[in-house]
């Protein structure tokens, strides 16, 4: 059964994708996207049931003619890869990934024959976990994008030829290769299946084939070539130092020797979650549609980076290599909050927030202890949900006020009543106690200050930035400039199924939040580390009569208008009959004007950026060094 | 039971002694500025006369937030005196600051507009030094529980100078006193009229003025945990402390909020972070 599951999640999706590359018909497309992504969801959900009876799962799903394959597909990919390069003129990607073909070619000649394999899958519940958010958000976002790519298509039909059958046949590759990725225990695997997600990344940015997405998807592509050429060079390097490819042996094991080739390792998943220095891929991938942003590079692909990272936390835990990862990453949150700050376009917030939030993971990741641990996959579970919520959000609201900044978001609450409650759904899960990712925050606080206390300081400047950017869009969707029209006709049934779910589900991981804890995290965590983090009975009760206050919040509208009196608002002048503007001491009517702060003034994203790039090179030469030592 | 006991004691005290200290400071001040200064229960007066106002409003809903505010400044000081988690503590605080930011937003008015977001600048320049705190607690006590770190035998403030500094330097954000009075003012002429609370009147206005109370009365206790080794000393100092934010509300005009944001900032990265890297030093060497 187990095995049956296994070979269903990485193939079923690649078969939809070359169903939907066969057949190009709209309807077809709508009934095999719907009906694959149920499938898929129900897969993943297998899994989880799989997982109650069995915690651990190993397979051994070898078969000569797989490796033979892989390396076929692998070189045929580097080969076109080589190819756009030179074609385009983008010498460095040919180059990187003219090197690390040439790394693994010879890899597999010369000791390929001799590497033994005992398992090449396994599950535990820290891949359950990803499963689910592949396997359940992955489907949703497909879904989203029927309706999505279908309007899109509409808004851009001049600029970008509609290319929706490779669209969703990239789509489904990836959920495969993601598939791939956190159910591979064989490093060789997940680098294959690491290296086809860096392609579908590719193919997905430059999908409206502008200068600009041309630009930011090859940006994107020798980034992570750059870290696929770190991750090769890092299973090469510990089949040397510990005669192994296998990621369930290295990640007990505690010898100094294996360090420099789990660093390589780490430094291929801080690339992949657009850690600084590598940030700017991340930021440049906005471009893309945005269901290709929610799926790629907030909830699954950039999260197999952290994923990487958080495996090998037990043998970070209590090293130096350990310590310049989790510093990485705490200098990456509190930057990019900071400079989230200054952003008005709402795709660039939830990026810089999804970068922060990613770097909080990776901290934790790098500490390694059973708390940080916890918290770490804490945190992966409840960004994945909320920020994918923000960002379809943000999808249908870019088409119907044909802007994404932030301050065309007035009066959402008028014009788009349920679509702005749900982003506000989405930011309360990001932010506000009691919600997702405050409690992430929370056992972040905790694991810190009884590992290394001065690592907190990075948590408690950084967090605080943050209240700022979220505070100030929320308040943005509440505050009314003016009455205009309903703008909520029209938004696809697709899209309100996939919105309408992940809302259910920011508020429901939260309120499960106990069970979920139990269920997935504690097994995973009693694994790594025989013992597990409770956070104490009278606090979860607190914390569930501050959810219950919260969502009780919607009820005081039953005494909308009651007992008030409607006035216009000051204005210092007399008001004009419209309520919102005012007679001037010439007698001209003049508007009234509201604009957020940014603090660009004292705030400047590239200096700010320089600075996160400099120190974390740093870092990274520093956790090389002392790995080598 | 005693948790119940604790609860509802504060629920009916905390509102009385913040009136009468918000009293105390109306009757010092005025002393300062040499008139003579409203009769003690002024404020109480204040708020019953508010009550009985016409609630008028901009927006239908910009009440409600206000009504979370209060109810969720009292959660705060409830989870506060009955001595549970400081974190929880201070994300409760952080939630009711966050719907009274909002409530500012939601009465869309230019005012009120600037109003919430130097409030919100506020809650920024704050938060650092409000966690630096309980993580300060943490480290000197090894628990973040309220009631335990009240009765730990050590005297808090000499193991947390710093960090002590650093949050008596924001009490005067929390308490809305010059010279950091931004975003609302007790005093008159503001550049910003009434700034967040320009468009709230009536009953909505004195529900701001009631959660006032009480958050003063919750962030003296913070500062009366400081010294709680000692109840006479604490209840001392933590009159002292109220004086002194009176008299530098006085003796200094309200400050730019860049300045205020960046002090702040600042302030809690030298002394409060400076103050646990310190502890941790000597945590590590002995």
């Amino acid at each position: 059964m187990s095995s049956f599951l296994t070979i269903f999640l990485i193939v079923f999706p690649l078969a939809t994708a070359f169903a939907l590359l066969v057949f190009q018909g709209a309807r077809t497309r709508i009934f095999t996207v719907v009906g694959s992504s149920v499938l898929i969801a129900a897969g993943s959900l297998g899994l989880l049931a799989l997982n109650a009876q069995q915690n651990i799962i190993r397979l051994n799903l070898e078969a000569p003619w797989v490796a033979i394959a892989m390396l076929a597909v692998e070189l045929a990919l580097a080969a076109y890869i080589f190819y756009v390069g030179i074609r385009t003129k983008r010498y460095i990607a040919s180059v990187l990934v003219a090197i690390q073909a040439l790394l693994m070619v010879v890899f597999e000649w010369r000791f390929g024959h001799a590497l033994h394999v005992e398992h090449t899958i396994f599950i535990d519940t820290f891949s359950v976990i990803m499963t689910l958010i592949i396997g359940v958000i992955g489907s949703l976002i497909a879904v989203y994008a029927l309706g999505y790519m279908d309007s899109f298509h509409k808004h851009h039909r001049k600029e970008c030829a509609d290319r929706r059958p490779l669209f969703f046949f990239v789509l489904f590759v990836f959920l495969s290769a993601m598939f791939g990725i956190v159910l591979s225990n064989n490093l060789l695997w997940l680098y294959f299946f690491w290296e086809i997600t860096t392609i579908c990344s590719f193919i997905l940015i430059g999908y409206k084939q502008t200068p600009e997405s041309q630009d930011n998807a090859f940006r994107a592509l020798i980034y992570n070539l750059l870290g696929g050429l770190f991750f090769a060079a890092g299973i090469v390097m510990l089949y040397f130092s510990a005669q192994t490819v296998e990621m369930d042996k290295l990640m007990f094991m505690h010898k100094t020797s294996v360090l420099l080739p789990v660093a390589f390792l780490c430094f291929a998943g801080i690339i992949k979650s657009a850690q600084m220095p590598f940030s700017s891929w991340l930021l440049g991938a906005m471009v893309a549609p945005t269901p290709v942003s929610a799926l790629l590079h907030s909830s699954t692909m950039v999260k197999a980076g952290v994923y990487l990272v958080v495996r090998f936390a037990g043998v970070l835990e209590n090293t130096m290599v350990g310590l310049g990862i989790a510093l990485i990453g705490a200098t990456t949150f509190l930057l990019t909050s900071i400079i989230a700050i200054t952003q008005s376009d709402a795709k660039k917030i939830l990026a810089y927030s999804t970068i922060a939030n990613l770097g909080l993971i990776i901290m934790c990741a790098g500490i390694g202890t059973y708390e940080a641990a916890w918290a770490a996959v804490l945190l992966i579970i409840f960004h994945a949900v909320a920020k994918c919520l923000l960002f379809l959000c943000v999808g249908v609201v870019e088409h119907k006020i044909h802007s994404r900044n932030v301050e065309d978001m007035s009066g959402l609450i008028i014009t788009m009543p349920k679509l702005s409650i749900m982003l506000q759904i989405g930011m309360a899960g990001m932010f506000l106690a009691p919600f997702g990712m405050l409690i992430s925050k929370w056992a972040v606080l905790k694991a810190l200050v009884d590992y290394n206390p001065l690592l907190s300081i990075f948590l408690v400047f950084g967090s605080s930035a943050t209240l700022f950017f979220w505070v100030k869009w929320m308040g943005r969707l509440i505050c009314i400039v003016d009455e205009r029209e309903d703008l909520e006709d029209g938004i696809r049934r697709s899209e309100w199924l996939a919105l309408t779910s992940l809302s259910v589900m920011t508020i429901g991981v939260c309120a499960f939040f106990p069970a979920i804890a139990a269920i997935l995290i504690e097994p995973f965590i009693q694994e790594m580390y025989h013992t597990t983090v409770s956070m104490g009975q009278g606090n979860l009760i607190i914390m569930a009569i501050m959810l219950a206050m919260v969502m009780l919040f919607p009820l005081s509208f039953l005494n909308y208008g009651k007992k008030v009196k409607v006035v216009d608002a000051y204005l210092a002048g007399a008001n004009t009959p419209k309520g919102t503007a005012f007679y001037d001491s010439f007698g001209a009517a003049k508007d009234m004007h509201m604009k957020s702060f940014y603090l660009e003034r004292y705030l400047q994203e590239t200096k700010i950026f320089r600075i996160g790039i400099a120190v974390c090179i740093a870092l990274m030469i520093a956790a090389t060094l002392v790995a080598m030592t | 039971m005693t948790t119940l006991f604790l609860a509802l004691i504060y629920f009916l005290a905390a509102p009385l002694v913040g009136a009468f200290l918000a009293g105390v400071d109306r009757k010092l001040t005025s002393r300062l500025q040499g008139r003579v200064g409203p009769p003690l229960w002024q404020p109480v007066f204040d708020v019953m006369k508010l009550l009985e106002k016409e609630n008028l409003v901009v927006r239908r809903s910009q009440n409600f937030y206000i009504v979370y505010y209060l109810i969720l400044v009292i959660f705060t000081g409830g989870l506060f005196f009955t001595g549970k988690d400081m974190l929880l503590v201070i994300f409760a605080l952080t939630l009711a600051s966050i719907f009274f930011v909002l409530a500012g937003y939601k009465a869309s008015s230019p005012y009120s507009f600037i109003g919430a977001q130097r409030e919100l600048l506020q809650i920024v320049a704050y938060e650092p030094a409000v966690l630096l705190a309980a993580i300060g607690f943490y480290m000197a006590t090894g628990t973040f529980n309220v009631a335990a770190i009240a009765q730990t035998p050590r005297m808090l403030v000499l193991v947390l100078p710093g960090i002590f500094l650093s949050f008596l330097y924001i009490l005067a954000i929390k308490m809305r006193k010059s010279p950091f009075d931004l975003s609302t003012s007790h005093h008159a002429h503001q550049e910003l009229v009434k700034g967040i609370t320009t468009e709230f009147s009536g009953q909505t206005l004195a529900m701001i003025e009631i959660a006032h109370w009480y958050e003063t009365v919750f962030v003296l206790g913070m500062v009366y945990l400081f010294f709680a080794k000692s109840i006479a000393i604490g209840l001392i100092a933590t009159v002292m402390v109220y004086f002194l934010i009176i008299f530098v509300d006085n003796a200094f005009a309200r400050v730019k909020w860049e300045l205020a944001l960046a002090s702040s900032w600042i302030v809690a990265f030298i002394f409060g972070a400076g103050n646990i890297v310190w502890l941790f030093v000597l945590g590590r060497s002995s």
